[in-house]
């Protein structure tokens, strides 16, 4: 069973405002990217984003960065204490946004 | 959403979780006006834990509660499970306890803020406190979204990541040594099939639990292109509720960390075992949910109170995971920080030297004695996981086989050798480490 029909029975009212944003800059250039990992929900993706501004290489290379599915967050702050480069700044949910458990 | 509450506030609780309703409960009790403020729709939705709750603790703010509380099933029988890749080895207690309960926390922690509101605590639901007001050494109220709260006290129930204490200085960042993370499902299982299974009385409210040692050891994981036999410190549950059960696992966020392990991968595997398998066969997903929880002890406390402001419950990290308490904590904690606000309302004064009382208190309670001689626990089990984990699973289930197994040979050899194994099929050095943090940890906790 992966992870996404996993949440599907996790009730969520989803906040307009992201409420986990990333330092990109650092991301960039991190190589540990243990966000990837230890995400209990896997709201951080590796993904593609950006052209390639660098005029000397020329190449179609992409520039890395993490996409953030911050509706899917549970919330529980293993991200930002895991991020070594205190690259998220985690907050909460606006008020009565975020996940609702039932059963937990 | 405040403009109901006309009178004076005598103190602010952040979180409606156990601790901030104990908390608050106490100082109502008390003859003071108190409003607690919960960032949740209704209290309890972003709370988990295992699954149960302790009914002498929860009798000690609420006299009457055996029988108001959404209690699902009463813990008679408690299972210790030993797990090796095939084979499992238990170790069983069955009797007639009603000292420890299923619940679900959205049901109990609605049901003690419907108990609270009887008794007049003001609860503000859907309300997010963004900071805490800090003038001139004192915390004096709090900002949330729309407005702003002032208090003689305010007692910080915010929970595990606690960025209210963070914010003031009370407590360090944290690291991933500081955490475990538990992630559980709650499966549902038709009630005839569970009462079989897990040997319950048909239609009583007994239930089982388990805590489950090993099964997820010697993995293998490539770490800077190099292949290692890994095995994380991860601690498994199950409960029984009316007519579903959970099944989760505790990881150590460092292990998940360093060894780049995804914990909903972890908690599969973990389900695919094929004793564990066994128990939660043809029971159907109802909810996933993960939450941290603070290890990081007596050792590394947080500054529990300051000017105008005090910490209790997970906020503070009151919990003893070896024995997977931590609503207790939160109550007994609650409590005492209540006693102490009551105090110093009356005194008009809530300057530290007076808070300090909660401190006091504290120690003078199972809750600090608890940690103090447990302070090491999580540290030396955590350095010995391996063997904890893995080596005497392994030698529990040799052992069991030693001692059942008919084959002709002589008992006198079969036991030495099974002895003369724990000798020198190891280095003794890992024998001697493992004796070294066993004593360790027994003077701790018994002297």
């Amino acid at each position: 069973m992966d992870i996404e029909k996993k949440l599907i029975n996790v009730k969520y009212k989803t906040d307009d405002k992201p409420h986990l944003i990333l330092n990109q800059e650092i991301c960039k250039v991190c190589e540990d990217k243990v966000c990837l990992t230890v995400c209990p929900a896997n709201v951080y993706k590796q993904a593609v984003s950006g052209e390639n501004t660098n005029e000397d290489t020329k190449k179609d290379d992409t520039i890395e960065c993490i996409e953030v599915e911050y509706e899917n967050c549970l919330e529980c702050g293993a991200c930002r204490i895991s991020c070594p480069y205190g690259a998220i700044e985690w907050k909460y949910p606006a008020a009565g946004c975020g996940a609702a458990y039932k059963f937990s | 959403m405040m403009e109901n509450f006309r009178e004076k506030i005598d103190a602010i609780v952040v979180g409606a979780g156990p601790a901030g309703i104990s908390a608050a409960l106490t100082i109502k009790r008390g003859g003071k006006n108190v409003v607690v403020l919960e960032r949740a729709e209704t209290a309890g939705q972003k709370n988990m834990f295992g699954g149960a709750v302790y009914l002498n603790s929860i009798k000690s703010i609420l006299p009457n509660s055996y029988n108001t509380a959404p209690y699902e099933r009463f813990m008679t029988n408690h299972t210790y499970s030993f797990l090796t890749d095939e084979e499992t080895v238990n170790i069983s207690a069955a009797s007639k306890n009603e000292t420890t309960a299923t619940v679900f926390r959205p049901k109990f922690d609605k049901w003690l803020v419907e108990e609270a509101k009887k008794e007049g605590v003001f609860i503000a639901p859907r309300t997010l406190v963004k900071k805490l007001i800090y003038k001139n050494g004192n915390v004096t109220g709090v900002q949330t979204e729309q407005e702003k709260f002032f208090a003689p006290v305010v007692i910080l129930a915010d929970g595990v990541n606690s960025l209210l204490a963070k914010q003031i200085g009370l407590r360090s960042e944290f690291f991933p040594k500081d955490m475990v993370l538990s992630v559980k499902e709650t499966l549902k299982l038709d009630k005839k099939v569970m009462e079989e299974r897990f040997q319950l009385d048909e239609g009583s409210k007994e239930g089982a639990m388990y805590e489950f040692f090993g099964g997820l050891s010697e993995m293998r994981i490539v770490k800077k292109n190099k292949k290692r036999l890994i095995t994380p410190f991860a601690i498994g549950f199950l409960y029984t509720f009316k007519d579903s059960i959970s099944i989760g696992l505790g990881v150590s966020l460092e292990d998940l960390a360093n060894y780049k392990m995804k914990p909903y991968e972890l908690l599969e595997k973990f389900k695919s075992h094929k004793h564990v398998a066994k128990l939660i066969k043809g029971a159907e997903a109802q909810e996933y949910s993960a939450h941290l929880i603070p290890e990081f002890g007596y050792n590394n406390l947080p500054r529990l109170y300051a000017n105008g402001v005090m910490v209790v419950g997970d906020a503070a990290g009151l919990v003893n995971s070896a024995h997977f308490e931590g609503t207790n904590f939160a109550i007994e904690s609650g409590k005492l920080a209540g006693e102490t606000a009551v105090i110093a309302i009356n005194l008009k004064n809530a300057r530290h030297n007076i808070l300090k009382i909660y401190e006091e208190k504290l120690k003078k309670s199972f809750v600090l004695k608890d940690l103090k001689s447990y302070r090491n626990v999580v540290e030396k089990l955590y350095s010995r996981k391996k063997s904890i984990l893995h080596y005497y699973p392994k030698k529990m289930a040799e052992l069991f086989e030693t001692v059942t197994c008919v084959d002709n040979i002589p008992k006198k050899r079969k036991f030495r050798a099974f002895a003369g194994k724990i000798f020198f099929e190891r280095s003794i050095t890992e024998l001697f480490r493992d004796f070294k943090a066993f004593l360790k940890l027994f003077f701790d906790i018994m002297f």
